[in-house]
């Protein structure tokens, strides 16, 4: 094969997330149909309009030693601990030379989040209103930039190909992926670790997003709320945590003999030019994702099984990703089962399409669609356009090569669809 | 009250133990801050403040590069202290 257009695998997965402390854990819950959100119970959660999330199962604190901890941003911290699961998962025993399995300049690292170290920011201007300039952390800096937990992996790893970070809201994580796959089938890395993370549970996010009636207000039932599909569903939870893949050139997994979860097929991006926030109802930009990824790559849309939706819990949202769906892979949608994971991990943000990858590429690995929750009342025009995978999860067809798509969309009208299929 | 040479051997040990996670005991006055302890040049602009805040001392940043052991750090303390 050219080296313009090198097959990608999957070789290993981490992560940390509201279900538990790594992939493993994370996964029995998704298949559980467990869900990860519970009430806020901080003092400053008590005048908030929202007082749900899906918090973290495992401390950061509880796996990273302190001094190292207080210089980095809870994303950052997240997308170590994931990477460092999913780098060790893939067979390698140290940093790239060290272990030379891999050479350095050959690795890179493509870890995105939405909003970056918000945290460490907002509470840094506590800090320098309360106790004064000097006491401003001098690691505020490195702490908050968006490309921290990027740069953070390729430290942990020796990534010297390349270290990035797209940035596109809740599409940031599946971007980060697209750009990985790229880059290795391109020939600029043989071997990428690629993800998403996200940290914002902090009062301001949650009054901001609050405030433009994205999130779901049902205080009163945490693990009821998110509900994709839904006919009351009324907005998303949001969610913390990380899921970064190791992502690899099949040449070069098979060199060193590792295992390999699944090929990453290719992804498909587009943008809406609608609204700043508003998904197109129609799904257009979807629909031109979608079409994009079938028309760069030769996934074949009869082996297409599963999705893992970007489906918030949003009214408008969930809807239109299922019409895009439809109208791009008309009879094929038929035999996807559509599971909406965002109903027990919450929504991560720019962390989602890391954690939702990792569900993807176990979904196929696994031959098992875990389970949408909460969907009591099936909103009809859901019922219309898609199978949705409902209250338990579903086997996947035993024989043959499967497939399966992880959609991201994000504020800004950014459109991503990922491809995994078995090997 | 001033503290002793002790006293701030001793304060400057939690410190670098609390910012580098050094075990206290290793921390000694010929011990270079960047070489032997752990502490990069950011962390040692944590040590710096937090060590003015315990001993009452100010510590320009002019001076802070003359810091380089931990004995350098005491005796500027036992000289500025307030």
């Amino acid at each position: 094969m050219s080296p313009t257009n090198r097959t990608v695998v999957v070789t290993g997965i981490g992560a940390t997330t509201p279900l538990g402390g790594d992939a493993a854990s994370t996964w029995e819950g998704l298949v559980a149909g467990r869900s990860g959100v519970g009430p806020l119970e901080q003092d400053w959660a008590a005048d908030q309009a929202v007082r749900i999330a899906a918090q973290i199962a495992v401390e950061p604190g509880e796996v990273i030693p302190r001094p190292q901890a207080r210089r980095l941003d809870r994303s950052a911290q997240f997308a170590l601990i994931a990477a460092k699961e999913a780098w060790a998962d893939a067979g390698f025993t140290g940093k790239a030379g060290e272990d030379t399995a891999v050479d350095p300049h050959r690795l890179g690292t493509v870890v995105a989040s939405g909003i970056g170290g918000v945290t460490t920011l907002l509470d840094q201007y506590d800090v320098l209103k309360e106790k004064g300039v000097r006491r401003v952390s001098p690691h505020t800096v490195p702490m908050l930039m968006p490309n921290g937990p990027s740069a953070n992996v390729g430290l942990l790893v020796g990534a010297r190909a390349g270290v990035h970070t797209p940035v596109s809201a809740c599409a940031s994580g599946a971007e980060a992926i697209g750009y990985a796959i790229e880059m290795i089938r391109t020939g600029r890395a043989d071997v990428v670790v690629a993800g998403g993370t996200e940290a914002a549970i902090h009062p301001l996010p949650i009054a901001a997003f609050g405030n433009m009636m994205a999130m779901s207000k049902n205080n009163d039932n945490p693990q009821g709320a998110s509900r994709p599909y839904d006919i009351s569903r009324d907005g998303f939870v949001l969610g913390e945590g990380a899921g970064v893949i190791v992502l690899e050139s099949a040449e070069h997994a098979a060199g060193r003999g590792a295992r390999v979860y699944a090929e990453a097929v290719g992804q498909g991006i587009s943008s809406d030019a609608h609204d700043i926030v508003q998904p197109e109802p129609e799904g257009r930009g979807i629909a031109h994702a979608l079409q994009n990824l079938l028309d760069n790559t030769d996934l074949n849309p009869a082996e297409i099984v599963h999705v893992n939706a970007h489906a918030t819990s949003t009214p408008a949202g969930d809807v239109a990703e299922l019409k895009a769906l439809r109208k791009v892979f008309g009879d094929d949608a038929d035999h996807f089962a559509v599971s909406a994971t965002k109903s027990m991990t919450g929504h991560l943000l720019g962390g989602a399409g890391g954690v939702e990858s990792v569900a993807t590429v176990l979904a196929l690995y696994n031959r098992v669609a875990p389970p949408t929750i909460n969907v009591e009342n099936l909103d009809p025009e859901a019922e219309a356009t898609a199978d949705i995978v409902r209250g338990e999860a579903r086997k996947l067809p035993v024989d043959g090569r499967i497939a399966a798509l992880n959609d991201s969309f994000g504020f800004g009208g950014h459109n991503v669809a990922l491809a995994f299929r078995t090997v | 009250m001033a503290a002793t040479q002790e006293e701030i051997v001793a304060g400057l040990a939690d410190i670098v133990n609390e910012i580098a996670g050094i075990p206290v005991e290793d921390v000694q006055t010929e011990k270079s801050f960047t070489d032997d302890l752990d502490v990069d040049s950011l962390s040692m602009v944590e040590v710096v403040v937090a060590a003015e805040e315990r001993f009452d001392v100010k510590i320009p940043d002019d001076d802070v590069k003359n810091l380089k052991t931990v004995g350098d750090a005491t005796e500027y303390i036992l000289k500025h202290q307030g």
